[in-house]
């Protein structure tokens, strides 16, 4: 499974608006911390991170958890994980 | 015969629109089944029955607004055999407020035999089946042989009836959203003495044990601080249990278990807070897949109804949103509210030495006809000193405490 940037950014802001439905994805800045712009208590953030796992495979230990501000930051993480296990 | 009444599904509710039966005359229900929706200014809240029966009769239709206490339905108790129709309790049509009138359904006469003449003209599943239903198959019009009315005579003027009721009225939920919680406000700060105390704990050793418990477990698995806090409070009850219950009627009534209110917010505004139900008796894994589900189901609106009408205290959690201190509105009935802020670094004095550790303010508004400061400032020392040994405090799964203990006495 091979995944570029724009594909996965569109699956990542897919599963951010199932969980926070009133998001548009355009006026998403992709520098600024994620969580500052959409409305995410820990539980939605929880969600988001197990719809990731879900939808991707991919496994974000807790100590991760940090790393993960903007969406930039998300998408690296991903690439980076999604690669290694290409590999 | 079990009357199947309209709960209270929180203190700003006195009335509800049935939106749907999930069972029908002659169906069995058992103890804790959903059997119907109900809309309240809130939210649509799944009701459930709290015995076992058989459903007798519909006294409210789908669409129907009635006040909180009106018998929804009959019900047959187990061994229970079905009365006469002549004599069950009378049909009353409770005060329903539907915005445009529908066609009223003939109702059986109260206390009256159907005249023997006109029974003839209604088939016997016909009118087994008016009976069920609770209406007059001698207002139906009939279109069997010699103007009979038939079973299928019966379905369609109940089918009629329905339609012309208004559908699942959802108005302005925003609107009345707000408005449910400016009574519901109002009335807390109007009749609650409120007091406020403030103290912040120490969350390290909370959080490393968090850490080394969630590590390598699935995601699904891990657990939030939240749950920590939640299971905190609860055994701090057992200490303090003058802020767990309900007042009313001019006297505190001390609930044995904890059945915690969970402040949601939900997308778009507005706040719901049902209950997890037995904190203490629940082990953390269980709080945490109860927690991420009612979270899950009050924002999609399928909430129960025992989880909204019993909450014995609420526990609101703002420092998501990065606030320090919650100073918080007592829900009444209840009689405390325990507010958690935003887990920061912040300075620490230990051993006579500045350190930065994360802290979380907690909070407590607490009512003063139930509780003094004395006893709140006992329950948050309990809190902290809890938080501080994470290991003992998962480990601690108490069956809901005794009315024994300190509960009495204190003024």
């Amino acid at each position: 499974m091979s995944h570029d940037r724009p594909a996965l950014g569109r699956i990542v802001l897919d599963i951010l608006r199932s969980i926070a439905p009133e998001v548009e994805p355009a006026a998403i800045d992709p520098d600024r911390p994620l969580r500052h712009q959409v409305d995410l208590d820990s539980m939605d953030w929880l969600n988001f991170l197990v719809a990731l796992h879900e939808r991707l495979g991919v496994t974000i230990a807790e100590a991760d958890y940090a790393q993960l501000v903007t969406l930039d930051n998300v998408l690296d993480y991903l690439l980076a994980r999604l690669g290694r296990e290409d590999a | 015969m079990i009357e199947f009444r309209l709960p209270s599904l929180g203190a700003e509710m006195d009335e509800g629109t049935l939106l749907k039966w999930h069972v029908k005359p002659g169906d069995a229900v058992k103890r804790g089944q959903v059997v119907a929706v109900v809309d309240t200014s809130k939210a649509a809240v799944d009701v459930e029955i709290w015995q076992d029966g058989v459903m007798a009769e519909w006294r409210v239709q789908p669409g129907e607004k009635v006040p909180v206490g009106t018998v929804l339905a009959t019900l047959l108790a187990p061994g229970e055999v079905a009365a006469p129709a002549a004599a069950t309790a009378p049909a009353a049509v409770p005060q329903s407020v539907p915005a445009a009138p529908p066609p009223a359904l003939p109702r059986v006469p109260e206390s009256e035999t159907t005249p023997v003449a006109a029974r003839l003209a209604v088939s016997p599943s016909a009118r087994r089946r008016a009976r069920e239903l609770g209406i007059d198959p001698d207002g139906v019009r009939g279109t069997g042989p010699h103007g009979s009315v038939t079973l299928a005579d019966i379905e369609a003027a109940v089918a009629a009836h329905s339609a012309a009721l208004p559908v699942a009225a959802a108005p302005d939920r925003q609107a009345e959203m707000r408005k449910a919680i400016a009574v519901t406000m109002s009335r807390s700060k109007r009749e609650i003495p409120h007091y406020y105390l403030s103290e912040p704990i120490p969350m390290a050793r909370a959080l490393a044990w968090l850490l080394q418990r969630n590590e390598g477990l699935p995601i699904t698995e891990r657990i939030l601080p939240a749950v920590l806090q939640l299971k905190a409070v609860a055994a701090a009850l057992q200490r303090v249990p003058q802020l767990n219950g309900f007042y009313r009627d001019g006297a505190f009534q001390l609930s044995p278990a904890v059945h915690a209110g969970v402040a949601i917010s939900l997308r778009g505004g507005g706040l719901v807070a049902p209950a997890i139900h037995d904190v203490g008796a629940k082990p953390l894994e269980q709080l945490m897949r109860e927690l991420a589900d009612l979270v899950r189901r009050a924002r999609a609106g399928s909430l129960r109804s025992s989880e909204m009408s019993d909450p014995t205290i609420t526990i609101t959690n703002l420092g998501d949103q990065g606030v320090e201190t919650v100073f918080g509105v007592i829900y009444p009935p209840q009689v405390a509210l325990v507010g958690f802020g935003r887990v920061a670094p912040g300075p620490w004095v230990q051993e006579g030495a500045v350190r930065a550790l994360p802290l979380v303010t907690a909070t407590l508004a607490a009512d003063h006809r139930v509780s003094d400061g004395h006893q709140g400032a006992l329950f948050l020392a309990e809190l902290r000193d809890l938080l501080q040994q994470p290991q003992a405090l998962a480990e601690r799964v108490t069956p809901a405490p005794g009315q024994g203990g300190q509960a009495g006495g204190a003024t």
